[in-house]
């Protein structure tokens, strides 16, 4: 019952974000580190991305003496898309591709992501905030795949 | 549920499950603490959210304790201030600063120890002086909260008149209450056009990042992992470095800024023309909601602009 009443919550909630296009988009999913990675990276691929990188934060950082738990950043993009924008704009190429922070905590795992609509908001373009849009929708979808991932 | 966890356990966010805190804080505390967030402070204001929805969050929290909720008179307790403040310095100031700025870090794993459940709150944030009336902060200090570091003040000798005054020194700080500044508009890339030839500058960017105590950890072409090896463009150029103990201090103000991560510069040369890139962490800031991020964003803003310019000089 008060997960049910929590998902209305959420809801009802996740639909005003949406209008509001909150800036920083998150999941935490019940998963345990390993299978909510392989989760993401299936709902990535689901969507058309590509992963052309996966940044093991951890590693480094255990390797220089530094505590930490699983921390990854997974970078995904389309390539043809990304072509396309740093053609027109090539002052994003440093934004390329999107990144999605990814991190145990305790035993479940959160996924961080700035909302790509942000990137509109810094480069004003109405070709690509119609882009960028389709994107966050995109990313929304995969980071709800993740979280109800089972 | 993202930061405070499905059931409350938090994370990021406070343990809001936790019985010493949630039998202890009324339902005004909870509304006005998702209404307003604690700006600068991680948790973010919810305006757009209407009252009904806010309303609904806080059954649903208060749920998740079977006593029922205290309630708090919103008046105002006298005090001394002048008294409280000497008595804040001795008792109060180790866990939430001299200024009541509160401890650093947010809930997560990596930054604190998980035998501390909360962070000590920022007591001169707005949003918490807004959220909380004087009788929660009294009644706070008379119960203390079991759990945390947090004592019972009459238990620990304070007398009724000087747990008062200390409210009254808490509540001054909605006179000193500043609000954040608002990030400056800053161009979101940082871009600075070469001299040298593409080969040339890419050596020069990496001399410059090894001179500031940065580790080169890998260079890619914009496309690897798009194309087939070898088939890259490869004058477009990523170099990914990072400082670890930089690394290290970033992630314990708040895990999630992986966005951020690794520090990167990219060369590129189009039409001839060589072009020193990196994003301003000054932009990606403000959506974390966080002063002490704002302060490293700014450090690395100021270290990627010296070795763009460094690096084209």
């Amino acid at each position: 019952m008060k997960r049910l009443i929590l998902l209305l919550v959420l809801l009802i909630s996740s639909v005003v974000a949406w209008a509001e296009d909150d800036e920083l988009l998150m999941a935490r999913s019940s998963l345990e580190f390993p299978e909510a990675m392989a989760a993401l990276q299936e709902a990535v691929a689901a969507h058309g991305y590509t992963i052309s990188r996966v940044q093991r934060v951890d590693i480094g950082l255990t390797a220089m003496g530094y505590k930490t738990d699983k921390y990854r950043v997974v970078f995904v993009g389309k390539h043809e898309q990304q072509e396309m924008i740093i053609k027109k704009h090539p002052e994003l190429i440093p934004y390329l591709p999107i990144k999605v922070a990814i991190f145990a905590e305790g035993d479940d795992t959160i996924l961080v992501a700035a909302n790509p609509l942000l990137l509109s908001e810094f480069f004003p373009d109405p070709a690509l905030e119609k882009y960028f849009r389709r994107c966050e929708n995109d990313m929304r979808s995969i980071l709800v795949e993740v979280q109800e991932a089972e | 549920m993202v930061c405070h966890g499905e059931e409350g356990a938090g994370g990021v966010g406070v343990p809001l499950a936790m019985s010493s805190f949630l039998d202890n804080v009324d339902d005004d505390f909870l509304f006005k603490t998702i209404r307003h967030g604690r700006p600068g402070r991680v948790m973010p204001t919810f305006e757009y959210f209407s009252d009904a929805q806010i309303n609904a969050l806080v059954s649903y929290i208060r749920g998740w304790s079977d006593q029922p909720a205290p309630k708090f008179s919103q008046g105002r307790i006298q005090g001394n201030p002048d008294q409280g403040k000497k008595l804040f310095a001795e008792r109060c100031s180790a866990c939430h600063g001299e200024t009541g700025e509160g401890g650093k870090g947010t809930g997560v794993t990596m930054s604190r120890p998980r035998d501390l459940p909360i962070i000590a709150p920022a007591l001169n944030n707005e949003g918490f002086l807004a959220a909380a009336s004087d009788e929660l902060i009294r009644h706070t200090l008379m119960k203390g909260r079991k759990g945390t570091p947090m004592v019972s003040f009459l238990e620990a000798g304070l007398s009724e008149q000087q747990i008062d005054d200390i409210v009254a020194y808490v509540r001054s700080f909605e006179q000193a209450a500043e609000r954040k500044p608002v990030l400056e508009a800053e161009s979101a890339s940082l871009i600075v056009e070469s001299p040298y030839s593409f080969e040339e500058t890419v050596e020069n960017v990496k001399e410059i990042i090894a001179g500031k105590n940065f580790r080169l950890i890998r260079e890619q072409y914009l496309d690897t992992g798009y194309v087939p090896e070898g088939q890259e463009n490869k004058k477009q150029l990523i170099l990914y470095f990072c400082n670890f103990s930089f690394l290290n201090m970033a992630l314990s103000i708040d895990p999630r800024v992986g966005i951020f991560l690794p520090c990167r510069v990219t060369i590129v040369e189009q039409d001839g023309i060589v072009q020193v890139m990196a994003i301003n962490p000054m932009r990606l800031s403000r959506i974390f909601n966080n002063v002490e991020l704002n302060e490293a964003c700014h450090e690395m803003r100021d270290v990627y602009t010296e070795i763009l310019e460094d690096s084209t000089l």
